[in-house]
C-alpha cells in the first residue's frame, strides 16, 4: 500500500498556500517600495497584521476545533510573544541612541554606564531607574527570539500540565484560561513588574540597525514575514492534525474518557497541542507588534482572546482554512466599520452610525452563526464540495454527550 | 487668633445681640474695611488672622460680617463690603440697605476655617446646638491654649452628647496645650487605652522624634540611643547621616570619578592610562590612583576613615516634646492602646472583607443558579447586572424621591432582567442544550451587543445612582471600626437572597422540581415535570437576582456600560471556587475571595492592582488542587 | 481607493464649506485624532467637536492665507496601536498639514514615533506628566509645574496640609506626577512617613479600604490632604465612599487633577462640595472671552447644557496659535510653522494670554476651584501665567535637562554637559 503524499491528501493546503502567495505578490506589486504605490503604507501594515491574526486563529483552531479546549486565554501567548520581541527592539534602539550620545563624552563609557543610561531612557518615562531582572536578556536578539518561543511555551506547558493533570476541562478550563490571561494582564499593568505598566513598550516599528530602510519597505518585509509564518504555521497545523496523531487528538475532543480507557496518554497529547499552539500564537504576536508599533497590557485582557474565539467560530472551527477566513474577514470588517469609514444608514428618524452599531451587529451575527451555522463560513465550502463523501467519521464539532455523537454526525 | 480669644466671652454676648439686629453703624468697622479692602478681596490663610481678629473686635457688626464672609454671602460694591441675604443687600458697616450688583467674595476653605475658628469660641455657648457642635468641630481642628481656656469656660452644656464632646475635647486640648506638665500627664493617663483617632492624633506629635548625630550626649529629651548597624539604624543610614552632618566626606561616586578623570586628560591619557582603555572600571580605578598619588585629585574616603567616624559619633533619637514625664506617660498610653488597636483594625478589615464577600455573593448567586442547574455559563450575566443598575438610574430620573425610587427600582430591575433572562433562554440557550462551550460563546455575543446598546442609549459616561439619605453615611463603632450603611444594606440584601433561595429550593414546588431536574432531567421529565419550563424559570430567577445586584452595586460604585465586566470574572471565580450547584459553595467561594482580597490588599496598601493579581493567581492554583471547588457536588449530577 | 477614503473621511458639512472656497485655493487639511468610540470617547469627542467648531469659526472669518480649512476626522477607538496607524494614515494618505489629537499619555507615546518619522505637527491639549519635549508636538495642556506643583503649594499654604495621600490610577501620568510631587514634598521638609501613595486599577470601585487608610493617616496629628490623580469613573466610587465615611472637605480636602466640568456633569455633586480641582481654566471664569467662547460652543452644539472644560480651552489656544503661526510664516509647511510658532501670543479665556515657549509648552495661569453643588467650580485662587517646564526641576535626572527647539534644536539639552542628549523623544 503506497502512501499518498501528505499535501495531496489535503488539497485544501495547496489552495490556501496558493491564495496566500498570490495575495502577497499582489500587495507587493501595489506597494510603494516595490511596485505602483497604489496601496498606502498604513494599509500594508494592516494587511500584514491581519495575516498575523490569521496565524493566531489557526493556532486557536488547533486548540479548540481539534482538541476541544475553548481557550479564552490564547491572546496571552500572542501578547507575550510581542513583549519578548519588544524588549529587544526597545533596548537595542535605545542603546544605539545612547551609545551615540555617550561617544561624545571625553571618557569612553563603561558597560555599566551604558546600561544605566539605556535604563534611564526606557524607564525614566515611568519613573524608575533600575533595569528589572526580566530585561536581563534584552540586549541580545538571539536570546529574545528564543524567549519568544520559550516563555509562552513554558507558560502553556506549566499551566496545561497543572490543569490537565487535575482533569479540569470544559467550561471550568475556559474560565481558568480566562483567569490566566487576566492575571497576566493585571501583572503587566503594574509598574513594579518591569514592563513599563500601562505604557507598555512603544516605538517598536523602528527596527534597530534598519533605520535607513524606511517604513515603506519595512512594512512590505514584515508582510512577507507574516505571510511566510502563516504558510509555515498552517502547514504545520495541517500536518499535525492529519495523521494518527490528529485522529487521537480529535478522539480526545469527542470523548476524552474513552480515549483514556483505550490506553492513550490523553494529558500528553493535550499538552503537546496546547504548547505548540501557544508557540505558534507567540510567533504571530512577535510579528504583529513590530507592525503595530506599541504593545500594552490591554492587549492581553480576556476580551481579546474571546474575540479570537469569535473569529474562529464565524470562520468555521475544525477547519484550518475556516479559522484563516474568519480572522481575515471579521478583523478587516471590524477595522473598516469602527474606522468611521462605513457609510451611515439613514433611517427615518434615526441615523445608524456604524461606529456605534457595529458591535451590536457583530454580537448578534455571532449569536446567529452559533445557532444556525455552527460550521461557520467554512460550512459553505462543505456545501459547495457536497458531492464528495465526507472522509472523516464522528461529529466534527466540540465535545458533547458522548455516546450519541456518531448518530448525530450521521443525522 | 491668640489675642482674640481674650475677648471671647465678651464676643459671645455681643454676637447674640448682634445677629439679631445688625443695623447700627460701626465706624471702626468701616475704616477697617476700607483700609483692608484688598485683603478682604484676596485673603490668604497665612495672613488673614490679625484682620479677622480686629474685625471681630469691632462688635456685633464685625461678627455678622465674618459670618457672612464665611458663608460666602459677602460681596464688594464700590469699595464697600455688603452682605447678601437672599436678594436683599445691606452694607456691612452701616447696616443700610444697598442696591447694585456686588462682586461676591469666595474665600477658600482655609480662610473660612480661620474665620470659623474665630467665631468658634463665641459660638460655644450659642443657644443653637447645631452651632455649638460646629464650633466644637472648628475648635478641634485648630485650637491653642486660649481655645482651651474658652472651652473650659463653656464646659456646661444642656445637651448631654455635646457636654460629653466638650469634656473629651477639653482633655485632648489639655494634653496638647496645657502649660502644666502634671495636668497633661493626668489627662494622658486618664485617657490611656483609648483608641480614638483624636487621642492618637494628640499623642503621636508628642512622641515624634528627630535623629541627632553628636560626639557627646545632646541636650533634650532623649528617646533612644542607637548603635550603627542595628535594625533601627543600618550602617548605610548612619554613614549617610554622618555625610549629611558634614562629619564624613562622601565616598567617590562613579560619576564623580569620571568627571575628575575627564578633567585630567593630558595628551589622550589620564594618569598614564590611554583614554580609550577607560571603558574598563578597573582601568579607571588605576588611573584615579595614579592621579591621587600625583596629588591631582583629592583622595577618596577610605573604609578606615568611615569606621573611625562611626566610632567617634553617637546617634540619638530626640523627642520634640521637652518634658520627659509627658513623653513617658504618652509612651505608656500608646503601648496600652496598641493591642486593642490591632484587634480593632482586624475587625475593621473583617467588616470590609465581609462587605466585599456579600457583593461578590450577590453578583454570583444568579450565575450559580444557572450554572448549577443547567451547566451553562451565561457570559451575559454581567450585562444583566448592568441592566439592573441602569434600570435603577432610569427610575431615579423619573422619580425624584430617592427612597421611593429605590423601592420601585428593586422589583422593577428584577422584572426587567427576569424578562431578559427568559428571552435569552427561549431565543438562544434552549437551542444549544448540551453544548456548553457554544452557549458560552453565544451568550458572549449577546454580552457585547448589550454592552454596546447600553453605550448607545446611556452614553459612555458614568451615570449617577444615588442612595437615599438614610443609606448615606456609615455605622461607626469607633474611629477604627466603621462601615458605610450602604454596604451593610448590601450585606442584608445578600442574606435575604440566601434565605429566599434556600426557601425556594427547600420549601416550594418549584424548588423541588428544580432539584429533580438538576439531578436527573430524564427521570424528572418522566415524572411529569417539564424540564424546559423549569430551566426557563431558573434562568429567569438567576437573571432577576443579577438585576437586583446591579441596583445594589450601582448605589456604591459607578454605573457604566462596563459595570458588568468588572464583576463577571470575579463572579465566575466565586462560583468555580465555591463548587457548582450548591448555594453554600457559592457563599464559601465569595467569603474566601472577598476575605483573601482584603487581606492581600492590607498587606500591600499602596498597590491595589497587585492584590487583584495575586488573588487570581491564588484561584488558579486553588483550582488545580480542588478542581470541583470548596464544596464539590456529589452524586450522578457531578459526572456530567 | 485613496479617493474614496478621503471622501468618506471628510465630514460632509466641511466638504461643502471647502468647495465653496475651492476657486481661491486648495483647502488646508487639519487632522483630528480623537477617539470617538471606546472608553475615552466621552472625553475626546468633546475635543473633536471643539476643533470642528474652531474650523467653522475660522472659515467664517475667511480661512487662513485665503484658503479654507478642512477637518479630516478619524476614529482611533481608544486603541493605542490604532492611534499610530491612524496618525500615519492622516499624514501619508490624507496629507494633513497639522493634527489636533490624543488624550492619554500612552496614545501620545504611540503617535510620537510616527510624527517624528514623517515630520508631522501635533497639538496635544491635555494636562500631562511632562518629561518630554518633541520637535513635532506642541503641548497646550499643563505640565506638572502648571498644575500639580501649584496645587500642592496651595494645599500647604492655604489649607495647612501636612500629611499627604497621593492616590492615583495605575498609569504613567499619576506615576510620574506622584514621583515629582514626592520629590517636591520631601524638598519642602515633609517626612517620608507623611506621604502615603496608592495606585488602583482603571475603573476601581471598592474604595472602603483605601479610604480607611487615608482616615488612619489622621492619627499622626497632622492635617491630612489627598492629591488625587484618579482617572475618570473611578472617582465616583471614591467620592461616594469618602462621603459615606463622614469626611467633609474641611476634614480631608481632596485635590483632583482629572476631575473637571465634563466629569462632574454626570454626577450627583452634593457629596463633593468643597473638594478641589486644579486646572488652567474653569467654565466659571468671569471674562468676556470666556462668555463668547461658551456662547459659541452652545450655538455650535445646539445644546445649552453642554459644559466647557480645560482641555477645550487648550485646544482652542492651540488652534489659534497655529493659525497665527501659519499667518506669520505665510505657509503651512511644518518646519516653517514650527519656527514661527515659538513666541506667538494668543489670548486665553481667563483674562490673560498664552505664549508658546521654545520648549513647545505654553504659559498658563493656574486656577484652583472648589466644587459647587451645581457641578461648577468656585475659583478660589488664580496665579499669573506660569511658563510650562518640560523637564521638571524636582527629579535629579530631569533637573539638568531643558528643551529649546528653535535655539538649540534639541528637546533634551543637558545644561551641565552642554550637549544634546537626543533629538528624538523617548517613547
Amino acid at each position: 500500500m503506497t502512501r499518498t503524499p501528505f499535501v495531496l491528501r489535503h488539497p485544501s493546503i495547496l489552495v490556501v498556500l496558493a491564495v496566500l502567495a498570490v495575495f502577497t505578490a499582489a500587495v507587493t506589486a501595489g506597494s510603494a517600495a516595490y511596485g505602483s504605490g497604489a496601496i498606502p503604507v498604513s494599509m500594508i501594515k494592516l494587511l500584514g497584521k491581519t495575516l498575523c491574526l490569521a496565524l493566531a486563529a489557526v493556532a486557536m483552531d488547533l486548540v479548540w476545533g481539534y482538541l476541544g479546549i475553548l481557550s479564552l486565554g490564547q491572546m496571552a501567548f500572542f501578547g507575550l510573544g510581542g513583549y519578548m520581541i519588544g524588549q529587544w527592539l526597545m533596548y537595542a534602539r535605545t542603546e544605539t541612541i545612547v551609545a551615540a550620545q555617550l561617544a561624545q563624552q571625553p571618557i569612553p563609557a563603561t558597560a555599566q554606564e551604558l546600561q544605566d543610561a539605556v535604563t534611564n531612557q526606557i524607564f525614566g518615562v515611568v519613573g524608575s531607574s533600575d533595569l528589572p531582572l526580566v530585561w536581563s536578556f534584552a540586549h541580545s536578539l538571539t536570546l529574545q527570539l528564543i524567549l519568544v518561543l520559550a516563555v509562552p511555551g513554558l507558560l502553556a506547558l506549566v499551566f496545561g500540565w497543572l490543569a490537565f493533570r487535575s482533569r479540569v476541562n470544559g467550561v471550568y478550563l475556559s474560565i481558568l484560561t480566562q483567569a490566566m490571561t487576566l492575571a497576566l494582564a493585571l501583572w503587566l499593568f503594574q509598574n513594579d513588574s518591569g514592563f513599563r505598566g500601562n505604557n507598555g513598550l512603544s516605538g517598536l516599528q523602528n527596527i534597530p540597525g534598519l533605520d535607513y530602510v524606511g517604513q515603506a519597505t519595512l512594512s512590505v518585509w514584515f508582510l512577507w514575514a507574516s505571510a511566510l509564518a502563516l504558510a509555515l504555521g498552517y502547514a504545520l497545523a495541517a500536518w499535525l492534525v492529519s495523521g494518527k496523531f490528529g485522529s487521537v487528538v480529535r478522539a480526545i475532543r469527542d470523548d476524552e474518557t474513552r480515549v483514556r480507557f483505550l490506553g492513550y496518554p490523553v494529558e500528553g497529547f493535550k499538552l503537546v497541542v496546547f504548547t505548540v499552539a501557544a508557540m505558534m500564537t507567540a510567533v504571530a504576536g512577535a510579528l504583529y507588534y513590530p507592525q503595530a508599533g506599541i504593545i500594552n497590557p490591554a492587549e492581553l485582557m480576556p476580551i481579546a482572546s474571546i474575540y479570537l474565539a469569535v473569529w474562529v467560530a464565524i470562520g468555521g472551527r475544525g477547519r484550518l482554512y475556516g479559522a484563516v477566513i474568519g480572522a481575515v474577514i471579521v478583523s478587516l470588517l471590524s477595522s473598516w466599520f469602527t474606522g468611521g469609514r462605513a457609510p451611515s444608514i439613514h433611517l427615518p428618524g434615526y441615523v445608524v452610525n456604524w461606529v456605534d452599531w457595529w458591535q451590536v451587529a457583530l454580537g448578534l451575527t455571532f449569536v446567529l452563526v452559533t445557532l444556525f451555522a455552527p460550521k461557520g463560513i467554512a460550512g459553505l465550502f462543505d456545501r459547495l464540495s457536497g458531492i464528495l463523501p465526507p472522509r472523516r467519521h464522528g461529529r466534527d464539532l466540540g465535545p458533547g454527550q458522548g455516546a450519541l455523537q456518531e448518530k448525530e454526525a450521521k443525522a | 487668633m491668640p489675642r482674640f480669644f481674650l475677648i471671647a466671652p465678651l464676643m459671645a454676648v455681643l454676637m447674640l445681640a448682634g445677629l439679631a439686629a445688625p443695623s447700627a453703624a460701626n465706624p471702626a468697622l468701616e475704616t477697617l474695611i476700607s483700609e483692608n479692602i484688598d485683603q478682604i478681596d484676596q485673603p490668604s490663610r497665612r495672613t488673614v488672622e490679625p484682620l479677622v481678629a480686629s474685625i471681630a473686635a469691632t462688635g456685633p457688626e464685625g461678627l455678622a460680617l465674618l459670618q457672612a464672609w464665611a458663608d460666602r454671602r459677602l460681596g464688594l460694591l464700590d469699595g464697600r463690603a455688603v452682605i447678601a441675604d437672599g436678594d436683599a443687600l445691606t452694607d456691612a458697616a452701616t447696616g443700610a440697605p444697598v442696591t447694585g450688583d456686588p462682586k461676591m467674595l469666595r474665600p477658600n476653605s482655609g480662610v473660612r476655617g480661620v474665620i470659623e475658628a474665630a467665631l468658634a469660641a463665641g459660638a460655644l455657648t450659642d443657644p443653637d446646638p447645631a452651632r455649638r457642635a460646629a464650633a466644637l468641630d472648628s475648635l478641634s481642628r485648630s485650637a491653642d491654649a486660649e481655645g482651651l481656656a474658652a472651652l473650659r469656660a463653656a464646659l456646661d452644656d444642656p445637651d448631654p452628647a455635646l457636654a460629653a464632646r466638650k469634656a473629651r475635647l477639653e482633655r485632648l486640648l489639655t494634653i496638647q496645650h496645657d502649660p502644666d506638665s502634671a495636668a497633661r500627664v493626668a489627662a494622658i493617663e486618664e485617657m490611656a487605652g483609648d483608641v480614638g483617632l483624636d487621642f492618637r492624633a494628640a499623642l503621636n506629635p508628642l512622641l515624634a522624634t528627630r535623629r541627632v548625630v553628636s560626639t557627646t550626649e545632646p541636650q533634650g529629651n532623649i528617646a533612644d540611643e542607637l548603635s550603627p548597624g542595628s535594625r533601627d539604624l543600618p550602617r548605610e543610614a548612619a554613614i549617610a547621616l554622618l555625610i549629611q552632618e558634614g562629619a564624613l566626606d562622601p565616598a567617590l561616586t562613579p560619576a564623580e570619578q569620571r568627571a575628575r578623570l575627564a578633567a585630567n586628560i593630558t595628551n589622550g591619557s589620564v594618569g598614564g592610562i590611554p583614554v580609550a582603555q577607560l571603558s574598563d572600571p578597573t582601568a579607571r580605578d588605576r588611573a584615579y590612583e595614579a592621579l591621587e598619588s600625583a596629588g591631582a585629585v583629592p583622595p577618596a574616603a577610605t573604609a578606615a576613615e568611615i569606621d573611625a567616624a562611626l566610632d567617634a559619633h553617637r546617634f540619638f533619637d530626640l523627642y520634640a516634646e521637652a518634658d520627659p514625664a509627658v513623653t513617658d506617660a504618652a509612651k505608656a498610653a500608646q503601648i496600652r492602646a496598641q493591642v486593642r488597636l490591632a484587634a480593632m483594625q482586624g475587625i475593621d478589615l473583617g467588616l470590609d472583607a465581609l462587605s466585599l464577600a456579600s457583593i461578590y455573593f450577590l453578583a454570583a448567586i444568579g450565575l450559580a443558579i444557572t450554572f448549577g442547574v443547567m451547566r451553562v455559563i451565561n457570559m451575559a450575566h454581567g450585562e444583566f447586572i448592568m441592566m439592573g443598575a441602569y434600570t435603577g438610574f432610569t427610575v431615579q430620573t423619573l422619580i425624584a424621591d430617592r427612597t421611593l425610587s429605590l423601592i420601585v427600582a428593586l422589583p422593577l430591575a428584577f422584572v426587567v432582567t427576569f424578562g431578559a433572562g427568559v428571552a435569552l433562554y427561549r431565543l438562544v440557550i434552549r437551542h444549544l442544550a448540551h453544548r456548553p462551550l457554544e452557549t458560552l460563546l453565544a451568550t458572549f455575543g449577546v454580552s457585547i451587543a448589550l454592552q454596546q446598546l447600553a453605550k448607545n442609549i446611556f452614553g459612555t459616561q458614568a451615570r449617577p445612582l444615588t442612595a437615599p439619605a438614610w443609606l448615606e453615611g456609615s455605622i461607626v463603632i469607633n474611629d477604627v471600626i466603621g462601615i458605610s450603611s450602604i454596604r451593610v444594606a448590601i450585606f442584608v440584601l445578600a442574606l435575604l437572597f440566601l434565605g429566599l433561595f434556600l426557601f425556594i429550593m427547600k420549601r416550594t414546588r418549584l424548588g423541588l422540581e428544580v432539584r429533580a431536574v438538576t439531578q436527573n432531567p430524564g427521570m424528572a421529565a418522566s415524572m411529569g415535570i417539564n424540564p424546559d419550563r423549569i430551566a426557563m424559570m431558573t434562568f429567569g430567577l438567576g437573571s432577576g437576582i443579577a438585576g437586583i445586584a446591579g441596583v445594589a452595586i450601582g448605589l456604591f460604585a459607578q454605573v457604566t456600560s462596563e459595570l458588568g465586566q468588572q464583576y463577571i470574572v470575579q463572579s465566575f471565580m466565586t462560583v468555580v471556587v465555591g463548587g457548582v450547584g450548591n448555594i453554600w459553595g457559592t457563599l464559601a467561594g465569595a467569603t474566601l475571595i472577598g476575605g483573601l482580597s482584603k487581606v492581600i490588599e492590607s498587606l500591600n496598601p499602596s498597590n491595589t492592582l497587585a492584590a487583584q493579581t495575586f488573588m487570581i493567581l491564588f484561584i488558579i492554583i486553588f483550582i488545580q488542587f480542588r478542581p470541583r471547588g470548596i464544596i464539590p457536588q456529589k452524586g450522578r449530577a457531578a459526572e456530567v | 481607493m485613496i479617493k474614496t477614503t478621503r471622501l468618506l473621511m471628510t465630514t460632509s458639512a466641511l466638504a461643502l464649506a471647502g468647495m465653496a472656497h475651492a476657486q481661491e485655493g486648495e483647502p488646508i487639511k487639519i487632522g483630528v485624532l480623537h477617539s470617538l468610540s471606546g472608553t475615552m470617547a466621552i472625553s475626546e469627542t468633546t475635543l473633536k467637536d471643539t476643533v470642528l467648531m474652531m474650523v467653522e469659526q475660522q472659515n467664517a472669518k475667511g480661512g487662513v492665507l485665503g484658503r479654507p480649512l478642512e477637518a479630516v476626522v478619524v476614529d482611533p477607538a481608544s486603541d493605542w496601536p490604532l492611534f499610530a496607524e491612524k496618525a500615519r494614515e492622516l499624514l501619508t494618505v490624507s496629507e494633513v498639514d497639522v493634527m489636533f489629537g490624543c488624550w492619554t499619555s500612552v496614545s501620545r507615546k504611540a503617535v510620537l514615533p510616527v510624527i517624528e518619522e514623517l515630520n508631522g505637527l501635533l497639538f496635544y491639549p491635555v494636562q500631562y506628566e511632562g518629561e518630554e519635549s518633541s520637535r513635532n508636538v506642541i503641548y497646550t495642556g499643563a505640565a506638572p509645574n502648571q498644575q500639580a506643583i501649584p496645587a500642592v503649594d496651595y494645599m500647604m499654604e492655604e489649607l495647612g496640609v501636612e500629611s499627604w495621600a497621593l492616590l492615583g490610577t495605575d498609569y504613567v501620568y499619576p506615576r510620574t506626577t506622584n514621583n515629582i510631587l514626592d520629590a517636591y514634598l520631601k524638598s519642602n521638609g515633609v517626612a517620608a512617613e507623611d506621604i502615603f501613595v496608592n495606585y488602583t486599577p482603571f475603573g476601581h470601585s471598592d474604595w472602603s479600604r483605601i479610604v480607611a487608610d487615608v482616615v488612619a493617616l489622621g492619627a499622626g496629628g497632622k492635617k491630612v490632604g489627598v492629591v488625587s490623580t484618579i482617572n475618570g469613573d473611578a472617582n465616583v466610587g471614591f467620592y461616594k465612599e469618602l462621603a459615606a465615611a463622614g469626611i467633609s472637605s474641611d476634614d480631608i480636602p481632596v485635590m483632583a487633577f482629572s476631575v473637571g466640568e465634563e466629569e462632574l456633569s454626570g454626577l450627583d455633586t452634593t457629596n463633593l462640595v468643597g473638594h478641589l480641582a486644579a486646572w488652567n481654566y474653569f467654565q466659571s471664569a468671569d471674562t468676556p472671552e470666556n462668555a463668547a467662547f461658551i456662547e459659541g460652543w452652545h450655538a455650535f452644539t445646539g445644546d445649552t447644557s453642554r459644559v466647557t472644560n480645560d482641555p477645550m480651552e487648550a485646544t482652542m489656544i492651540g488652534f489659534n496659535a497655529w493659525v497665527a503661526a501659519v499667518e506669520a510664516a505665510g505657509t503651512t509647511d511644518v518646519d516653517a510653522v514650527r519656527d514661527a510658532i515659538v513666541g506667538i501670543e494668543v489670548p486665553n479665556l481667563t483674562g490673560g494670554t498664552a505664549t508658546v515657549l521654545p520648549n513647545h509648552h505654553l504659559t498658563k495661569p493656574v486656577l484652583i476651584g472648589e466644587i459647587r453643588a451645581d457641578g461648577q467650580f468656585d475659583i478660589v485662587s488664580q496665579t499669573e501665567p506660569v511658563p510650562g517646564d518640560a523637564w521638571t526641576d524636582f527629579l535629579p535626572e530631569s533637573a539638568v535637562l531643558e528643551a529649546d527647539w528653535p535655539g538649540k534644536g534639541c528637546g533634551m539639552w543637558n545644561i551641565e554637559t552642554e550637549s544634546c542628549v537626543q533629538i528624538q523623544s523617548n517613547y
